[in-house]
């Protein structure tokens, strides 16, 4: 759909409190009596623990607890956070203890808490418990974690591998014995952490008086932490509320409910006081999951043209200490290797690798981003081997819009049938090529050769699946003071998820933007929530606000007719009234508010409804969402490497992407900005290093390095606007559409600018050190003899 | 991430400093706060004292003297980056201090306790390396100077006693119409050099070389000069080739090993900044003053 | 003076500011906790992530990495203080707004402060220049491009107003 509101440039609710210094974060509760937490975590990435003493840090003044999991253990009916998503594949489950219990598994998993008066306190109190380590043998690499005779992660393993699958579909044999040529590569892809400028936190209280818990929580999915409280705790749903405040940026890790804020909830159970903990960046390098390392072995084959017969390989994933999502990202990068190509036969093999680090889970982009890399540098390797042109390659391989919707024989991790739902994937290309100059670029590159320069161009095309099911719940109620209320379980982390909903409840109701109010991520507000993951809130919330609206409207539409005697026909909602505009031959312009329809729903004692209506002006809507929107589109990046520093500067970045309708297009190319910028990083400086013994070496922000302003090129976003036939808005998410495709197409580029030397490239992100090193190797002619 | 607990101290001059220092146990000099504060945060330093020079008198001018710079320790970089006296007489440092930190940081932190600190890869120590600055130190028994080259002692330590104070550093002066060049290559703009290259050239009547001098900041632990390069260029007419040459001195330098790069890719850079360096310096030397 | 409480003087937003605080206590905890101004925000504590940012005597500086007692004396303005009044924001703030120049808006306040001294000092800046003077700023949201065409808009709005607003 599209009206007055939905697809235009609405300025965003958000903002105005933000500007002016107002928002609400985690950090900004404040409670009467509150007490503040710090962790004391381990420095090893693997050790038995002999002994924890606490007694110097309980005699320092202005501490109230030190707590072990021994002291919390009265208030747990299950000391474990049990999350993982189901799957048959799991050769082990290693959930988290809430502190350790006995042994330490990664840098940085808590072992004890102090509360104590502020964290200045707290944080000297840590200083002063003393924990007893034996440290064992750990492992980092998650190659070396698969070998026998590895050092085993956990004491009590057989071995590291937590799970393996495999999936694919066709005649990969046959396609592999029967093609004309096959191309192998060996890629490893990097990913590092989601770095919210706002770290975690949480904030317990309880009163007493009711025994209702209250935890506020920097979290992407406070319905999760409700169902793991209500787990751990043996408390009812009904003694717990988790809410989230203004939350500054989450991009994956806060979807994931942690052990820190059931801690702070048994505190403030313990202790009678409110219990503040707010994660500092050092913790959320050693305590906030992340993605890191992929190591692929692939294979491609291909006939005479360059098009696609099969793909087959194996990926090797490190999955970290413990399971705190499950086996999505290598099943997410499995899925996604065949993107928007056709691959008439494919079989990816995974092995999920135990390694003494912090758990992975999946950070913008989710394991698209590895795929993206892999599927693109085999089609430039095609391209390079057949003496083709890469994009003509991958538009002879594109799904053409003619075999939309194009099912693929995969299904996603619960059963979803891989459907390509719309678009005009070769158009989206072409798009993009036009827009930066693709088929000028030999003209430019010999410019630059002529001044001394190196210049190359690269282009990616991907594919996404967002808003996945099974629902998002909106409930939109008129109040009797007129205004809007639209309350929802998906979390506001940033994106604009109120101003979207808002948007598409104003259409219905009224117009006015300004007299909707959304709350978000409140187990209080809605019973049912998933939360904000997997670019699935515009799909899903989007698609039970826009029905739950037009129930809405419906109903207010009848109470109206019937106060002001007249047909629904003839009325109109506008701003806070509904106004009668007869057809003909009538008196006009009776009205009637919001507000006053909603009175006569709210019902009088004793008095009958009328016409027989539901009580309250309101519609609770979870809108079933059972296929995945796929968007999609293709990025080119035009970089010039310093080839005496190894240097990239990125000079022209398009990014054409087809994220079906448009709600409101400022908003969409924030995301698409945004998310390239995250995809920069990934291809060219976010390293999350660790040393084989699994201590982390890159712990602030000196070290490991999020893009700047002035490594950021200016991005031009292009749309194509297919809509989904998988929900009534026709929208597809955008949050992740700037980070898959960002790395591959760099890294092409830079290979294409390194071309005279003869380097290619098969990792990502890709270092000035590295470039050099390459640039070395292949002038060494024994290298570059390898390298044909 | 919160500072450990320490008592806190204004003295007004630098002898009352001196003596601080001199009677506390385990007390770090606070300057401008941009290097000390993250480590007081992360608790890498954890003193008991805390000795703030902002309230002395005196430490805060930049002045001509002996025909040369004299820039007091508590000068903040935004200072220098904005000091006319300093882009005339000392062109170099002027561009290299654009490359320190952010704007935000160069408001609070000092020339001094860049220098202090020790860090290789900042510029200021760099540029010292390259111009042979003088450190001026006062201690309880008054003060001394000594060439910058002494004053490092090691990956991020200064050879300063516990007891005494880095007051100023004096920078000579090359003639007018020198020519400079300062290159480095940082991941991020602001970020600390990986490796970074000073470079001086005074060129004589007929057009040659008369004087040069190269620094190296980020490849070892603290910068270096290449004393060798004066030999190697002075009486050259400045092409290219004797820029390389200059340049391939670096090769042997002292280059650590860290997760940002190898020593081999410093010393790398260190040659190619170099030569990059030396030809800025020369262009700027026959165009006449920068 | 020694020991482990002082007392201090400042102003803050234009209001005089007179408090006994811990010596350790940053500058950004003093006025985050102690006068409740959380418009500045924490996102690393060690200098590089810039969304502490506050003026200090007209300044930008992190306040993380100052001492509240390093300020006495010293005139602040926060997020809070930028705009000219209760129902008049700073034509940074408008062109924010209209520039999609946040997101989450966690970083913004340090931004906004960055930018106020920024455009005070260099009243017409090319893209290039309002880069670099973020650059001490990390944005994980936005990608700068809406902030950096919000601080070009607010450079020609203020110059447009004769740099009436300050």
């Amino acid at each position: 759909m599209r009206g007055k509101l939905v697809g235009s440039p609405v300025r965003r609710l958000e903002d105005l409190p933000l500007l002016r210094g107002r928002g609400r974060f985690i950090d900004d509760i404040a409670l009467p009596g509150m007490l503040e937490a710090a962790f004391v975590r381990s420095p090893h990435a693997h050790a038995r623990i002999d002994g924890i003493d606490t007694e110097a840090a309980l005699a320092l003044p202005g501490v109230h607890a030190v707590l072990t999991l021994e002291d919390l253990r009265p208030w747990l009916v299950n000391e474990e956070l049990v999350v993982g998503l189901p799957s048959a594949s799991y050769r082990q489950f290693r959930n988290r203890p809430v502190l350790a219990r006995g042994e330490v598994v990664h840098v940085g998993e808590p072992v004890a808490v102090v509360i104590a008066d502020n964290r200045y306190i707290a944080e000297d109190a840590t200083q002063l418990v003393m924990v007893d380590y034996d440290i064992l043998p750990a492992v980092s690499d998650c190659r070396a974690a698969l070998v026998d005779g590895a050092p085993k992660v956990h004491l009590d393993a057989e071995d590291n591998l937590l799970a393996a699958f495999d999936m694919g579909y066709g005649d990969v044999d046959a396609a592999f014995r029967n093609a004309r040529h096959r191309f192998r590569e060996t890629l490893h892809i990097h990913r590092g952490g989601s770095h919210s400028i706002e770290c975690r936190g949480a904030v317990a209280a309880h009163d007493a008086v009711s025994d209702r818990l209250t935890l506020w929580v920097s979290s992407q999915m406070p319905h999760s932490t409700l169902r793991v409280l209500v787990d751990m705790l043996g408390r009812d749903e009904n003694q717990i509320r988790v809410v989230t405040p203004d939350i500054g940026g989450g991009f994956g890790p806060k979807l994931v409910v942690y052990p820190e804020e059931v801690v702070a909830c048994i505190a403030t159970l313990k202790l009678g006081h409110p219990v503040k903990w707010i994660e500092d960046r050092r913790e959320h390098f050693m305590a906030t999951t992340q993605e890191r390392d992929q190591y692929w072995e692939v294979e491609i084959a291909v006939d005479d043209d360059g098009r696609i017969q099969a793909i087959q390989g194996d990926i090797v994933h490190d999955h970290g200490a413990y399971t705190a999502r499950g086996i999505n990202l290598p099943q997410n990068s499995g899925e996604s290797v065949p993107g928007p190509y056709i691959v008439p036969a494919y079989r990816m093999g995974a092995k999920l690798a135990l390694t003494n680090k912090i758990p992975v889970t999946p950070v913008r982009g989710a394991g698209h981003p590895q795929a993206t890399f892999v599927i693109e540098r085999l089609l430039d390797r095609v391209a390079r081997e057949l003496g083709l042109d890469r994009a003509e390659v991958r538009r002879r391989n594109l799904v053409p819009a003619s075999e939309m919707p194009y099912e693929r024989p995969l299904r996603s991790r619960g059963g979803v049938p891989v459907v390509l739902d719309s678009g005009d994937y070769p158009r989206c290309q072409q798009m993009a090529l036009e827009r930066a100059g693709w088929d000028a670029f030999p003209a430019r590159r010999r410019t630059a050769h002529a001044e001394g320069r190196h210049i190359g161009i690269g282009c990616a095309n991907f594919l996404k699946g967002t808003g996945r099911g099974p629902f998002e719940t909106v409930t939109v109620r008129i109040g009797t003071s007129g205004r809007v209320h639209v309350y929802t379980g998906g979390t506001a982390i940033g994106q604009g998820t109120k101003t979207m909903l808002a948007q598409i409840v104003a259409e219905q109701l009224g117009g006015d933007v300004g007299n909707v109010t959304v709350t978000t991520g409140d187990t209080a507000a809605t019973a049912l929530g998933i939360g904000t993951s997997n670019s699935r809130l515009a799909v899903t919330a989007g698609s039970s606000a826009h029905v739950a609206a037009g129930k809405v409207r419906d109903k207010l539409l009848q109470v109206a007719a019937g106060v002001l005697d007249a047909t629904p026909e003839d009325l109109e909602i506008d701003g806070r009234d509904i106004i009668f505009r007869p057809q003909a031959g009538r008196i006009a312009n009776k009205k009637l508010t919001l507000g006053e329809a909603a009175h006569v729903l709210a019902g009088t004692p004793g008095y009958v409804l009328p016409g027989g209506m539901e009580p309250g002006l309101e519609a609770t809507e979870h809108v079933i969402i059972d296929r995945t929107p796929f968007a999609g589109g293709t990025a080119v990046a035009e970089v010039e490497v310093d080839v005496e520093t190894g240097g990239v500067r990125i000079m022209n970045y398009v990014l054409a992407i087809d994220s079906g309708r448009l709600i409101n297009p400022q908003l969409v190319d924030g995301q698409a900005v945004g998310g390239t910028a995250h995809g920069i990083g990934n291809a060219l400086f976010e390293w999350m290093a660790f040393d084989e013994n699994g201590q982390p070496l890159t712990t602030n922000f000196a070290d490991y390095l999020l893009v700047g302003a002035c490594e950021m090129p200016r991005v031009e976003v292009l749309h194509q606007e297919s809509p989904s036939p998988f929900n009534p808005l026709g929208v597809k998410g955008v949050g992740e559409c700037g980070v898959v495709p960002a790395a591959a197409a760099i890294c092409s580029a830079i290979e294409d600018a390194l071309a005279p030397f003869g380097v290619h490239i098969r990792k990502a992100p890709i270092s000035p050190p590295e470039i050099i090193a390459l640039i070395d190797e292949a002038r060494r002619p024994s290298a570059a003899q390898y390298s044909r | 991430m919160k500072p450990p607990p320490f008592s806190y101290h204004t003295p007004q001059s630098v002898a009352e400093a001196v003596a601080l220092l001199g009677s506390l146990d385990n007390a770090r000099l606070l300057a401008g706060g941009q290097s000390l504060m993250p480590m007081l945060n992360m608790r890498y330093a954890q003193p008991d004292h805390l000795i703030d020079l902002a309230r002395v008198a005196g430490l805060d001018r930049i002045e001509g003297r002996d025909g040369g710079l004299e820039i007091g320790a508590m000068v903040r970089q935004r200072s220098v980056e904005f000091s006319e006296d300093v882009r005339r007489l000392c062109p170099l440092l002027a561009e290299a201090i654009r490359f320190v930190g952010h704007r935000q940081t160069r408001n609070r932190g000092t020339v001094g306790g860049s220098i202090a600190h020790c860090d290789s890869a900042a510029e200021i120590p760099t540029v010292c390396a390259a111009l042979e600055a003088t450190i001026r130190i006062e201690g309880p028994s008054g003060w001394r100077e000594i060439p910058f080259r002494e004053f490092p002692a090691g990956y991020l330590m200064s050879s300063l006693a516990p007891d005494e104070v880095l007051v100023s550093l004096y920078l000579p002066v090359w003639a007018a119409g020198h020519g400079h060049g300062f290159e480095e290559f940082a991941r991020r703009h602001g970020d600390f050099a990986i490796v970074s290259a000073a470079a001086l050239l005074e060129t004589n009547k007929d057009g040659r070389i008369a004087r040069a001098a190269l620094a190296i900041g980020g490849a070892g632990a603290a910068p270096v000069r290449i004393d060798a390069v004066e030999t190697e260029l002075v009486g050259r007419a400045g092409e290219r080739e004797a820029f390389a040459a200059a340049a391939d001195l670096c090769s042997g330098i002292e280059a650590y090993d860290d997760i940002h790069a190898s020593g081999k890719y410093r010393r790398h850079l260190a040659r190619v900044l170099a030569l990059r360096a030396f030809t800025k310096a020369w262009s700027r030397a026959v165009g006449g003053p920068a | 003076m020694t020991g482990t409480t002082r007392r201090i003087s400042v102003t803050v937003n234009g209001t005089p500011r007179d408090e006994e605080v811990e010596v350790r206590l940053t500058l950004a905890d003093f006025l985050r906790k102690r006068l409740g101004l959380t418009g500045t925000h924490l996102g690393c504590e060690h200098g590089v992530c810039g969304a502490c940012t506050v003026l200090v005597d007209g300044m930008s500086a992190r306040s993380c990495l100052m001492l509240a007692v390093q300020a006495d004396d010293c005139d602040i303005t926060t997020v809070e203080g930028i705009a000219p009044s209760k129902d008049v924001l700073h034509p940074l703030q408008e062109a924010f707004r209209d520039h999609h120049g946040l997101q989450c808006g966690f970083c913004t306040a340090g931004i906004l402060t960055t930018l106020v001294e920024f455009l005070r000092d260099n009243p017409s800046p090319s893209e290039g220049e309002v880069r670099e003077a973020i650059s001490g700023n990390l944005c994980r949201c936005t990608g700068y491009q809406g902030i950096v065409d919000a601080a070009l808009d607010a450079a020609r709005r203020l110059r447009e107003a004769g740099g009436a607003a300050r």
